[in-house]
This record gives C-alpha cells, sequence and structure tokens, in this order.
C-alpha cells in the first residue's frame, strides 16, 4: 500500500466528526434538540465529503501528486458512512422509527424523495467500490460511477429545499460543486496546467 | 415436585408498587415540588433581583421594566402538568432570522440590539395615532404572567412563561375605526444591528411583517410580552416587545415591534409571501393539516435527549381550542392554513 500515513491520516480526520458531536451531544453542547442538529451535521458532512472526493481527480492533475487519487476510494465510502448515519439519524430522531410515517414521507415529499435517490446512487457506489466489481463491470464501472455527479445534483437539491430563508451557505457549496463539474468538461479538463511535477504514469486508475 | 429458584432480579409481590400509588406519582412528585417551592418562598421574596425560575441569565432590565415588575400578577395562566422549558434553552434556541438563520445565532449576535431608547408607532384605521417611547407606551398596562405553550412550524415546541398584557387591552386603548379589520405588525429594520439583514443571499424582503385578524387580536390569549422568566425579554427573544400568539406557529409571534397598524385589508406576511403554499396568513397549530415538507402530527418537545427524542402528538390549536377554536368556525381550515 502506497501512502501509509497518509491514508491512516485522511481516515482519522474524517472518521472522528461523527464520535466528536456524538460526544458533545452527550455533553449538551448542542443544544436543546440535539437529534435535529446531529441529522444537519451528518447531512452536511456528506455533501462536504463529496465534494472533496470529487476534489481529488483536479488536485492530483493540477499537482501531479498521486497521493490524492490514493484516498478518493476511501473518501467516497466515507461519504456514504455519514449518509447512512445521516438516514439512520433522520429515522430515529426526526420519525421516531415510525415506518408508517416514513411511507407517507417518501410519497409526498419531494426532498426526501430526492434525498432517498441520492441515497440509492451512493449504495450501488458503495457497494461496487471493490476491485471485485470493477474487474466484474469493466469499462462500465467507469460509467456507473459517474452518478456521482448525479448524487451531487440531488444533495444540493435536497439542500436547497431545506432552506429556508438564506441562501449564502447553499450558494458556497453549490458555488465549489459547479466549479469540481466543470474543471471535469474535457476541454476545460485538458487545460488543466499542472504545477508541479512530471506526468505519472498510470497515475488515475480509475 | 416443581422447584422454583428464584432469580436475584425478580420481584416479590410485597414489592410490587400498589396501582394507586402509581397512578398518583406525578402528583406526589408535583406536590412535593410545590413544597419545595413553597419552602424557597421566603427567599425569593427578599432577595429583590433572584429569579423565580432557575439558572435564569439576570439581564439588565430598563427603569420601566423594574417599576412595573413587583405589580405582576404572577401565574395568571399556566399549563396543566406541563413542565417549563429551561431558560437556557429559550434564550438559546431562537429563530430570529434577523440575527441568522441558525438556532443558536440570534443568541450570539443579538448583543447588537439596541433596545433603549425604543419608540413604537401606532397608525392606519385608529382614533389615536401616535408615536409613543415605549416607556410611556407600557404605562397603562399591569403585566401578567402567562405560561404558553410555544409550537414552532419546523415540529419543535417548548413551554415559555411570558410577561406581557393582553393585545386587547392596547387596541381597546388606540380606539379602531369601524373601519379596521385587521392588525399589521413590523419588525425593525436596522441592518447595522441587526446582522441577518445585512445577508445579501437573504429571500426574506425585511422589515419582517406579521398580522392578525382583528377578531384574533382581540382574544384574551393574544399577548404583547415584554418579559419571561421572571425578567425582560433577552434580545433573541424578541426584545423589547414581541407578540405571543399561543395557538398559532412561532413566526407567527412577532418579535422586536416597531410599529402597530389597524388595516382594512388582510395584510401581506413575510412568510406568506416567500412560500405561500408553505406559510398561510392563519398559521393556526393544527395537527392535520401538514407543512409540505414535514408532519405537523407531531412535534419535539425541547429539550428533546439524544436517546430519548421527546416527541408528542401535537394538539389542535396547541390545546387551545377551547378558548379560539370559535373564531374559525365555518372556515375550511386545509384551505385556510
Amino acid at each position: 500500500m502506497r501512502y501509509p500515513l497518509w491514508r491512516t491520516g485522511v481516515f482519522l480526520v474524517v472518521g472522528v466528526w461523527p464520535f466528536w458531536w456524538v460526544y458533545q451531544a452527550w455533553l449538551f453542547a448542542l443544544g436543546p434538540d440535539p437529534g435535529k442538529v446531529l441529522v444537519d451535521r451528518l447531512g452536511l458532512g456528506t455533501l462536504v465529503l463529496l465534494l472533496v472526493t470529487l476534489g481529488m481527480t483536479p488536485l492530483q492533475r493540477l499537482s501531479g501528486w498521486a497521493g490524492w487519487v490514493a484516498v478518493r476510494r476511501q473518501l467516497g465510502l466515507w461519504c456514504f458512512a455519514y449518509v447512512l448515519l445521516h438516514l439512520c439519524a433522520y429515522l430515529f430522531f426526526i420519525l421516531g422509527f415510525d415506518w408508517g410515517q416514513l411511507g407517507i414521507e417518501l410519497r409526498k415529499r419531494p426532498y426526501i424523495i430526492v434525498g432517498s435517490v441520492a441515497f440509492l446512487c451512493l449504495l450501488a457506489l458503495a457497494l461496487t467500490s471493490n476491485r471485485y466489481s470493477q474487474r466484474r463491470l469493466g469499462a462500465r464501472w467507469k460509467k456507473l460511477h459517474r452518478l456521482a455527479y448525479l448524487v451531487l445534483g440531488l444533495g444540493l437539491l435536497h439542500f436547497l429545499w431545506v432552506v429556508r430563508a438564506d441562501l449564502k451557505e447553499w450558494s458556497v457549496y453549490a458555488a465549489i460543486g459547479a466549479m469540481l463539474l466543470v474543471l471535469r468538461i474535457p476541454v476545460i479538463a485538458r487545460r488543466i496546467p499542472r504545477l508541479r511535477g512530471k506526468k505519472q504514469l498510470s497515475a488515475t486508475k480509475v | 415436585m416443581l422447584i422454583k429458584l428464584r432469580r436475584a432480579s425478580d420481584c416479590s409481590a410485597s414489592e410490587i408498587t400498589p396501582e394507586s400509588l402509581y397512578l398518583s406519582r406525578r402528583t406526589l412528585l408535583a406536590s412535593s415540588l410545590g413544597a419545595m417551592a413553597v419552602g424557597s418562598l421566603p427567599r425569593w421574596v427578599n432577595a429583590t433581583e433572584a429569579s423565580r425560575y432557575a439558572a435564569v441569565e439576570p439581564g439588565a432590565a430598563p427603569s420601566w421594566f423594574a417599576q412595573k415588575l413587583p405589580a405582576t400578577q404572577w401565574q395568571a395562566m399556566t399549563v396543566e402538568g406541563e413542565s417549563v422549558t429551561p431558560f437556557k434553552d429559550a434564550a438559546g434556541y431562537n429563530n430570529f432570522y434577523e440575527f441568522g438563520t441558525d438556532k443558536g445565532d440570534p443568541a450570539k449576535n443579538a448583543g447588537a440590539l439596541k433596545t433603549e431608547p425604543w419608540t413604537v408607532v401606532i397608525d392606519g384605521e385608529v382614533g389615536k395615532p401616535g408615536r409613543y417611547a415605549l416607556e410611556d407606551f407600557m404605562q397603562p398596562y399591569r403585566l401578567q404572567e402567562r405560561i404558553y405553550r410555544l409550537r414552532c412550524v419546523e415540529a419543535w415546541s417548548m413551554v415559555i412563561p411570558w410577561l406581557g398584557f393582553p393585545l386587547g387591552d392596547l387596541l381597546k386603548h388606540v380606539e379602531p375605526t369601524s373601519k379596521a379589520r385587521y392588525v399589521r405588525f413590523e419588525t425593525l429594520h436596522d441592518p447595522k444591528s441587526m446582522s441577518g439583514q445585512r445577508s445579501d443571499f437573504a429571500l426574506i424582503n425585511w422589515p419582517y411583517i406579521e398580522g392578525l385578524r382583528l377578531d384574533e387580536a382581540m382574544n384574551p390569549l393574544a399577548i404583547m410580552a415584554v418579559g419571561m422568566y421572571g425578567r425582560e425579554l433577552p434580545n433573541q427573544n424578541g426584545a423589547p416587545l414581541r407578540l405571543v400568539v399561543p395557538w398559532k406557529y412561532g413566526f407567527k409571534s412577532i418579535k422586536s415591534i416597531v410599529r402597530i397598524s389597524l388595516v382594512e385589508q388582510q395584510p401581506k406576511t413575510t412568510w406568506q409571501a416567500i412560500a405561500p403554499d408553505e406559510y398561510g396568513f392563519y398559521a393556526n397549530v393544527n395537527p392535520t393539516v401538514d407543512h409540505p415538507r414535514w408532519t405537523q402530527a407531531r412535534e419535539r418537545r425541547l429539550p428533546s435527549g439524544l436517546f430519548s427524542p421527546n416527541v408528542r402528538e401535537t394538539l389542535m390549536f396547541n390545546g387551545y381550542a377551547d378558548q379560539v377554536a370559535s373564531l374559525y368556525s365555518g372556515m375550511d381550515l386545509r384551505k385556510n392554513y
């Protein structure tokens, strides 16, 4: 395994947040409605991790350092872990495990529907993130994993529909997301300047 | 022969709490709390500024407020069998978008609001319009403590002891003309002190506007509040003057009021203007009419624990149906949400 320290560092830095938040809630540092705060933070964490994951390829192109892409799969899986926790927290804190109500929410609320579709896409990506699936799916794997772009769109829409009065925060995430997608347009992707290092062979391993 | 071995965790019949005692445990708790309250009575009577509620942050009360406080009619209305939300939650978890959209933002940023001097304008269809300094405006009224449920449209709720006076008394005082059919309220617009009003991304067209039908406003439950928890309002709770309408979702209870107008036409209220399909003019608490994005059948009573979410059924008109349901007889509350 290349970059063991770097990978472990990323693992710890990303993984520590949910534990920290639950600890804060335990100390009553999250205010009187800790469940809602956890749901919101886990949701926002998912979006941030999705953006970070999508930022790895452009960063690698820009810097020539293969370490960025070495943690891409890990970050993607963290993104899935966060969305799974987000979903569980929603089911527990907001719905109180009322499955009948979940049925109603899934039928009636567009932002819940959009969030669920995004979750299913992330689930598909997580399940096929292993080498076995990469071999089995071959060229189709890359196509499948372009779903990440769709997830970004759905996630931003899900977030937009939750925002009630001020679009500032949402606009920042949307702008970063748009930039990351624009960097993938072939005409533009080819023009990303390499700031340091020489072109390395097989640096991007799909 | 059957040999029954007793496990350590088994209960013997003698350990079982009699049903009558079990059923009356709340009464017992309540009466012991009452005894404690009586026991502590002399102390808070003696200590001039000591609080009637636990852990209330002392404020710097304006002099008109300090003068009115001793004559307050305490517990003029209470909520049966429900405990008052801790002060730090009521004063630390707020929707007051003038100071930011996070629940903690108002407590963080509202210190910049200057509540003295404060002027209230009364205009529109009234016999006695005018501009009043708040201390003159407050002069005719005696404070009452009203302990009310507060149900936010976002499906959380609290129980808060307000200090205020009936809005109806104010309206009688200013003499609405025969043309007056609605009351329109306006919050301060001051981007210098209200950080949320400086945001370029705000969807709200400041100032914040709310309104009531005149008969709703005359209902004895509707009050103008100037204090809570035995002190003046903290800025983040809408100092120095706010509306409290306990049978409606919290956003109707407009904060930091600078203008009250009696009008002929139904006012265009802020949330109704932003999202008319989500927030109606009436905004009565109604468990049978969902918000388009979530159910209103239940609410999280705060503080809600991490491992025991304090979820309860929402009551029609927030539990005040007896007093207010008649205001809406013959109206389709699905349409007039």
